[in-house]
This record gives C-alpha cells, sequence and structure tokens, in this order.
C-alpha cells in the first residue's frame, strides 16, 4: 500500500581526520514517522545535514533517491525546492520580527518587490491554525514561548509546500506539555498523509508515535525496526552495543579523602527567570578520584558546571560548596582559580582560546602571576613554561609561537588543558574533553587525566559519550533535566544502566 | 626597548649556507612586514622632502611638525589600548577641548590663588580627565552599553561644557608663559652651547641668521644616550634569549635594522640640536611612548587588555576581571585626552571653543594606519605612534606644498583605507 519517498544509499561523508558516516542506509515510506535515534555524535545531525543539502552534493559518497529521483543538492534551497524542510533543534527564528514576517522570511508574497502584507497575514492564520497556534500572525517572535516558536517552525515549513518534514530534537527545549502536542501535531500531520522523520534521544517519545526506527551509532546503520519491534530496551540496546576495548589507558586508580563537595546546589535561569534549571545539587569528589557527570544534551551538565565556576551562568544561585571540608568562595572566575578549581570548557573555540594569539600567551593566561613579579613579565620564564607544557600535553605545532586559530581540535584542547594544569588547580571540571577531535588525540587527553588523578587532583569529567565514562571514571553521577538521577561505580556502570536511569528520570522530572 | 615580539618560527640551528640563507631571507620578508609602517613613513618623509625641496627636514619645520602633531600621538597611545580592548572612544577630541577650556578658566579667569598656579592647574586636569574617563568607563564596563554609544553622548557633552565655559564663542587667554612651555618650549641647555663652525659676519658687522652651526649639546647628550641604551637592550636581550636558546633573527638583520634605526635617531637629533634643541613636548612624548610600549610588551595587564580583545569570554573565564580592566582603559584614555587638551592649549597661548575639534578622528586613523584591528586584540604602541607621525608628515608637507585644506583631507582618507587593504590582504596571504 505504501511506496518508499525517500532512500539514501550508502551514505559516506568524512571531515578532516575523521570519518562521521560510513555506508549509511535509510530509507523512508511515503506517509510514515520514521524516527532516528542514537547517542550524541552518532551521525544523526550530520545524516540530516547530508539530505537537506546543508553539505552540498559531491561532499559526500552515496546516493539520495527522493520521490524516484535520484537528486544532487546544492544547498537547502535546492532540497526545499523539492519539499524537503528541516527544523533544526536550534530554532532559526528572527526575534524582533512578527510570526508572519518569519513564515514568509525570504518567501514574502510581493507584487514588484512590494509586500502585500495581507496576504502574507491571511495565509500566515490559516497555517496557525493548522498547527494549533492561536496567536496574532502580527505578535513578536520574542513574546512567544519556545513551544509556540516550535510551531511557528512547523508552519512556516508548511508554507513551503512540504513532502517530508524533518525534526530535529524537537521537544528538546519544550516541556512536557508542549512535548504531548506537538506529538499529537505530528501523528494528525500522518493521517492526512505527510512523511516525517523524527530525530530524537527520548525513546519515549519515539515509542509513542513511530512506525520505524533507524539505529545509527558510530555513524554507521545498526538497523531499522519495524513498528511491532520497537520498545525501550530493544531500542537502547541496539544504541550502545558496543564493546570496550583498550581505547582507554589503564589506570590504578589511588582514592583518598573527600576534597570538593557541592551541596544543595541550585540554579535560575539568566532570562527566564522562573526556571529552574539545577535542581539541589549534591556532589562529591575524593583526592586522586575521576568522577564523570553522564547525561543527555540539555540535562544541565555545562549548566551546573558553569554556575559552580564563579557563578559564569545562571542567577540565583544557591547552595555550598567544600574544598578540603572548609566552605569555599567561588563567586568570581577569579576567586575560583585562586581557591584551586578550573574548569576547562565544552566550547573551547568561544569560551576557551584567544585564537589570534599564539600558544605561548593562550598557555599562562589563567595564571600570569605565575610567569611575573611586579606585574613585569619574564619573557624568558614564560617561553620555558610554554615549551614545558607543549611537551608535557604533546602540542604539535611548529613552536609555541603558531596561533592557536591554526591549531586542529585536538592540539587546541591541548592548549587549553595547558592552560588550567599551569594553574595548578586541586579540582579540575573537564566539559566534553575530547568532543569533536580524533581517537589518537583522545587517548592522549585520557592518559593526560589518568596521571592528573594519580599526582592525586579531584577530576570531574562531563561527557556525553558513555563508553568514555565507562573507560575513564571511577564513579558516575547520571544528570537528567537539572538533577542528578543516579550515581554508580564505575565497575557496577553499564550503558545501559546509565541510559535507563536517564529515561526513568524523565518522568520523574516533570 | 626591545621591539622583536613574535620571531620567526625557525631554530637558529642552520647549518649550511644554502639554509642559512633561507632563513635570513624568510626572517627578512617577516621583518619587512613588521617594518613596513616605518618604511612607509621614510618613503613619505622623502617624497615630501623632494616635493617641498628640502623644508620638511629643516630644523624649525621639524619642530613645529613635533608640536602640531604631538596631542595626536599622546592620544593615540590611550585609543591604542582602547581599540585593542575591542572598543572605541569618540569623545577625546571634546574632552581635549574642555579640559583645555577648564585650565584656561583657573589659570586666567577663576580667583583661585596658589591653585591658579600652572603645575597644580595641570595635575587637577589630568584627574579630571581619568574621572571622565571613569564615568564614561563605567557605563561600558558594567552595563555593557556599546561604547561607540557612551562615547557619542561624551563627545556632544563635553564639547558643549567646553563651549558654556569659555562663555559662547569667544576664548579665553593668554595663557601664562610657563604653561606654554609644555607645547612651544625646549629643554635648557645645562651643558652649554657648542659652535662648530662661528657664524658668518657682514660687512655691517652684524651676523647673518642661520648661518654657521652651533650644537644645542644638551639634546646631543640626551640623544646619544637614548641611541646607545636603544642598542644596549636590543643587544642583551638578543643575548639573553640566544642563552636561552632561543634564536630570533639573522645576526646581519639585528645589526642593520640597529645601525638604521640609531642613524636615524641621530640624524633628528642633530637637526634640533642645530636649532634650539629638544621640544620638551617631544621629551614628554618620548617617555611615554616607551612607557606605553613596556605596559603592553611586558607587563600583565598588557597582556590581560590583548586578551580581552581577543576573546572577551576566554579572558573571563580565565580569571580576568574583564569589568574592571575595561573601566582602567577608559580612565587611561580621559587621563591622555586630558593631556592633549593641555598640550593644545599650551601650544595656541589660549582656550578656544573648537580647541580639538575633529580630532578624534585624527587619532582613530591614526590607529588603524598603524595596524590594530577593528575587532580587537591586535595592535602595537610603535605602530599607533608611526600612524599619527603619517598623517602628521602628510598634513605637514601638503601645507607646505600649497595643497588645499579639502583636497588634504581626500588624500588623508584615501591614506586610511589603502593602509587598511594593505593589512587586511596581507593577513589573508598569511
Amino acid at each position: 500500500m505504501t511506496s518508499t519517498i525517500l532512500e539514501m544509499r550508502d551514505i559516506t561523508k568524512t571531515f578532516p581526520g575523521v570519518k562521521a558516516l560510513s555506508n549509511v542506509n535509510l530509507s523512508v515510506e511515503e506517509g510514515e514517522i520514521h524516527a532516528v535515534v542514537g547517542e550524541n555524535g552518532a551521525g544523526k545531525s550530520t545524516l540530516m545535514k547530508v539530505l537537506s543539502g546543508v553539505y552540498p552534493s559531491g561532499t559526500y559518497d552515496g546516493q539520495i533517491i527522493f520521490q524516484g529521483q535520484e537528486c544532487h543538492f546544492k544547498g537547502i534551497h535546492d532540497s526545499e525546492h523539492k519539499g524537503i524542510v528541516i527544523i533544526h533543534q536550534e530554532l532559526a527564528l528572527v526575534p524582533m520580527l512578527s510570526i508572519a514576517e518569519n513564515i514568509f522570511l525570504g518567501n514574502e508574497r510581493a507584487r514588484h518587490g512590494v509586500i502585500d502584507w495581507d496576504a502574507n497575514e491571511a495565509r500566515t492564520a490559516e497555517l496557525l491554525k493548522k498547527v494549533g497556534l492561536r496567536e496574532d500572525p502580527k505578535t513578536l517572535i520574542t513574546h512567544i514561548g519556545v513551544g509556540k516558536q516550535q510551531l511557528v517552525e512547523i508552519a512556516k515549513a508548511l508554507s513551503k509546500e512540504v513532502k517530508l518534514l524533518i525534526l530535529d530534537e524537537p521537544t528538546a527545549s519544550l516541556s512536557e506539555k508542549d512535548s504531548q502536542a506537538l506529538l499529537d501535531l505530528l501523528l494528525e500531520f500522518k493521517r492526512q498523509g505527510m512523511t516525517s522523520i523524527l530525530i530524537s534521544h527520548k525513546l519515549n517519545e519515539v515509542n509513542r508515535v513511530a512506525d520505524k526506527v533507524t539505529v545509527i551509532r558510530d555513524g554507521r546503520t545498526i538497523e531499522t525496526l519495524p513498528r511491532k519491534e520497537i520498545s525501550e530496551d530493544r531500542i537502547i540496546t541496539s544504541m550502545v552495543g558496543r564493546s570496550l576495548d583498550d581505547r582507554y589507558p589503564p589506570r590504578e586508580p589511588n582514592i583518598g579523602d573527600v576534597i570538593f563537595e557541592v551541596k544543595d546546589w541550585s540554579v535560575y535561569h539568566p532570562i527566564h527567570a522562573e526556571r529552574q534549571v539545577i535542581k539541589s545539587i549534591d556532589l562529591k569528589v575524593r583526592k586522586g578520584e575521576v568522577v564523570g557527570i553522564a547525561g543527555l544534551m540539555g540535562a544541565g551538565r555545562t549548566e551546573f558546571a558553569m554556575s559552580l565556576f564563579g557563578r559564569s551562568y545562571g542567577r540565583r544561585i544557591s547552595g555550598e560548596v567544600l574544598l578540603n571540608g572548609k566552605p569555599v568562595d567561588l563567586s568570581t572566575v577569579g576567586k575560583a582559580v585562586q581557591n584551586g578549581v578550573a574548569y576547562v570548557t565544552e566550547d573551547r573555540k568561544t569560551y576557551g582560546l584567544n585564537l589570534i594569539d599564539h600558544i605561548k600567551h593562550n598557555v599562562t593566561l589563567a595564571n600570569l602571576g605565575g610567569v611575573s613579579s611586579g606585574g613585569v613579565i619574564d619573557d624568558m620564564r614564560e617561553m620555558s613554561v610554554a615549551n614545558d607544557y607543549r611537551k608535557k600535553t604533546n602540542i604539535r605545532a611548529s613552536s609555541v609561537y603558531q596561533l592557536t586559530g591554526n591549531l586542529s581540535g585536538g592540539n587546541q584542547q591541548k592548549v587549553v588543558l595547558s592552560k588550567w594544569l599551569f594553574a595548578d588547580p586541586e579540582v579540575l571540571i573537564l566539559d566534553e574533553p575530547t568532543r569533536g577531535i580524533d581517537v589518537g588525540a583522545k587517548y592522549e587527553i585520557y592518559t593526560i587525566i589518568a596521571r592528573l588523578a594519580a599526582e592525586g587532583k579531584a577530576i570531574i569529567v562531563i561527557s556525553s559519550e558513555m563508553p568514555e565514562l565507562l573507560g575513564i571514571t571511577d564513579r558516575i553521577y547520571v544528570m537528567n533535566e537539572g538533577r542528578i538521577v543516579g550515581e554508580m561505580a564505575a565497575s557496577d556502570a553499564s550503558q545501559e544502566k546509565i541510559m535507563r536511569a536517564i529515561v526513568r528520570g524523565e518522568g520523574k522530572a516533570s | 626597548m626591545s621591539t622583536d615580539s613574535a620571531p620567526a618560527p625557525q631554530s637558529g640551528t642552520a647549518e649550511d649556507v644554502k639554509q642559512g640563507s633561507r632563513v635570513a631571507v624568510s626572517a627578512l620578508t617577516t621583518n619587512l612586514r613588521e617594518y613596513g609602517l616605518i618604511i612607509a613613513l621614510i618613503v613619505i618623509m622623502l617624497f615630501f622632502q623632494y616635493t617641498t625641496s628640502g623644508t620638511l627636514f629643516k630644523p624649525v619645520n621639524l619642530s613645529n611638525l613635533v608640536q602640531q602633531n604631538s596631542f595626536i600621538i599622546v592620544m593615540a597611545l590611550g585609543m591604542l589600548l582602547v581599540i585593542v580592548a575591542g572598543y572605541i572612544d569618540l569623545s577625546v577630541g571634546s574632552v581635549a577641548g574642555f579640559i583645555g577650556a577648564l585650565a584656561a578658566m583657573m589659570m586666567v579667569i577663576w580667583p583661585l590663588g596658589i591653585f591658579s598656579n600652572p603645575l597644580v592647574v595641570s595635575i587637577v586636569c589630568l584627574i579630571v580627565g581619568g574621572l571622565i574617563g571613569a564615568a564614561q568607563g563605567y557605563w561600558i564596563a558594567y552595563h555593557r552599553i556599546p561604547s561607540f554609544i557612551v562615547t557619542l553622548a561624551g563627545m556632544l557633552i563635553f564639547r558643549g561644557i567646553c563651549q558654556a565655559l569659555l562663555g559662547g564663542g569667544s576664548s579665553v587667554g593668554p595663557l601664562p608663559d610657563s604653561f606654554k612651555a609644555l607645547s612651544s618650549g625646549f629643554i635648557p641647555d645645562v651643558i652649554g652651547p657648542l659652535t662648530l663652525i662661528p657664524p658668518t659676519v657682514n660687512a655691517a658687522g652684524k651676523t647673518i641668521l642661520g648661518s654657521g652651526l652651533t650644537l644645542h649639546m644638551t639634546t646631543v647628550v640626551l640623544g646619544l644616550i637614548a641611541v646607545l641604551a636603544y642598542a644596549y637592550f636590543g643587544f642583551r636581550t638578543r643575548r639573553k634569549r640566544e642563552l636561552h636558546g632561543y634564536e630570533a633573527e639573522p645576526f646581519t638583520l639585528f645589526v642593520i635594522k640597529t645601525l638604521v634605526g640609531s642613524a636615524l635617531a641621530l640624524f633628528l637629533v642633530f637637526q634640533f640640536a642645530t636649532y634650539r634643541g629638544l621640544p620638551i613636548v617631544l621629551l614628554v612624548m618620548g617617555v611615554l611612548i616607551s612607557l606605553f610600549v613596556f605596559v603592553t610588551k611586558r607587563m600583565t595587564i598588557g597582556r590581560r587588555i590583548y586578551a580581552m580583545g581577543g576573546n572577551a569570554k576566554a579572558a573571563q573565564l580565565s580569571g580576568i576581571n574583564t569589568e574592571r580592566l575595561t573601566l582602567w582603559v577608559f580612565v587611561n584614555m580621559g587621563v591622555l585626552s586630558a593631556l592633549g587638551g593641555l598640550i593644545i592649549a599650551a601650544r595656541l597661548g589660549q582656550a578656544v571653543p573648537a580647541a580639538g575639534l575633529g580630532s578624534e578622528l585624527d587619532v582613530i586613523a591614526a590607529v588603524f594606519i598603524g595596524g590594530a584591528s577593528a575587532m580587537g586584540g591586535v595592535g602595537q604602541v610603535i605602530g599607533a605612534v608611526v600612524g599619527g607621525f603619517i598623517m602628521g608628515v602628510m598634513n605637514n608637507g601638503m601645507s607646505i606644498m600649497g595643497v588645499n585644506v579639502d583636497w588634504q583631507q581626500v588624500v588623508k582618507g584615501l591614506v586610511l583605507l589603502g593602509a587598511v587593504i594593505f593589512d587586511v590582504y596581507n593577513k589573508n596571504k598569511a
């Protein structure tokens, strides 16, 4: 009764040094809701970018066949022309324009360049009715909530006569109620005959609406499950089912007393003052211990770490931090650094490095006092420090005078690490320390972490890659929606256990 | 003063001659880019020396050149830090005008007794300048109001106060001679002049003005000390680097660089010495330039300003108090604007409502010609100073040539655009 609307065959996409997708196959039937699931970084979004032409034809290998025709999309415009519309996780609306202006942005109903606002607004009202959003088309985007903004995005997609709607983590930032409404809308579209692809890691949602599930892991298609075989357990096993080999350096944990303790830590959103982002977290780290924080994107892990580190995130922060049993003031970054706490950001380019300056100046930035006296920098001392850390962390560069903007991701990460190692902290918080770097560099970073633990530092590793946490930590906290929803020794933990804690925590939190 | 910051990334262990010469060539091209600006200044000077039939380098004209442009360069030092930090300050010309008016009122009109002493007035004015900088910096640093807007407001406000203080359109003067010396004075010759060639005496028994050759010895001695210090510190830094195993540039290049720099400096010193010696304002400027080179290259506060301009978020997350740093950058700018205002008033001998009008644009242009980036994080003190002199020499040279003021502006605009295009082109090529 159905025919295949989309077929992606043997899609392979490589970035310098990384194979993001290898021989991925995806086949979508007309009129179904097809879920694509996988861990963060498994390649889901890359696959969708290939499909929508963000990565133009020629930059990948493989075939895309849409409605029986082979397609070579040169850009988003081409794929939208064919009726493939993607709604990204980060909404692409202009906040200070109205709903109608956003829906017809770049596609305005106009005669000789003069916009016919009445036509636009009338059509907008129609579209809003379809998606069940009761707002005036003239309302500014900034005045409506995220859930409604998501609906505007969908209305915008409908305005383009969409044949295949792709939703990338559509409910990631929605409340439970808004999520349910959105899923209902998807089901309604299905009744009207529309095809959609739903990318999600919320398995209960997938379970509820999907007709088929394709699991992607490490850039490969693992399997496609038909409706009757879909169950959370089945998907979890498929999502994480890979073996742990010797991708992690061996280490002998030598764990001492608790040196870092966080009590009842709560944080509110910096803009939406009523939204509590971190909900009374308790956490302990011992000397020489590597503690992991697992969780999905948006669980609040980065927000938690940054609010600890000099209140760099959030408002109305409450709670207590103890260092070696004594309360410690971390209210500014300067104080945090002085008291021996360091935070290595997940976003090294935006928050970690001065990309237009060279390695030497970046390495000493967090501890200029260590290479100067009376405010005057000792050039020679700085030079030996920079060279020393370049050797210690194995930064591959022609000299310490190379601009950090010209280094590879792995080497940039080593520069950021060097900066914080030179600040000599007792407690080191590493946020996604291996994001976007190749396997070899990952191993080097793990080795550095193991060495620091052996030196008696307390280390917190935030990571979305569960095998990584299982491989390098001693104990794992699981976070979801701003809470700690699980704690386990790494030796008892498994990816299934962590996933279960997250999935179970999801229901509890709402 | 050491000026070599980023040596070419090659080791100095070149064994064979072939590799050695390749290293030299590569070092030369790196340095050519670095010193391109100074070479451009020299070319421009030679051009005007030729087109003005030798007037440009005449001792009298050199003194004029320095006195006319010193306030631009003094303010450019502050502006460099502002721009490197990632901001802009449009108010400097108005602040300078206001401070000039304030100084004149304090010295000439208001009955302040001992407080109308030029030295006291100058100190008070510098403090007021710092307070103005703090007032503007406060909004920029702690309330994140764009510096363009805050200082645009400041530009209007302080020009208005300047005119109001002077009571409408009138000027206030004359200012005391001891104050005017700041701009038009020369350092006293404590050693005494040395006559090399006695002046010619004509038949009537009168000496012919400008004939003969008498040297202002204090100037000569100071100049020699400065040049020797320059060579000594350059050599010492180089030795220190060598001892630690870091080699920068081939020895010959270093020697040529030092010799050319010294020769140029000695030539200028000699020209000043044949006239009335070093202008006081040149000495003030020299001290300030050295101070700012030191602060930007060697001090932690300088490093932090560059880091903040390069990536403010990363700087903040490295424990740098970016708010306080921003405030200080603007306080510094305020003090230097005040000094600029005092220099203008001292040169004119009176305070006028239009003092410093439009000079913010010359100051900003000097910094950008000097290679600073409008995005922040990039720029050198020496660059801004050379940029200021390029503007000054062009003003001066074209005036002597009799080029119409309107066309002078056109040429200056083209030079600014050309310099920045050249910079961007170079960066993309690198």
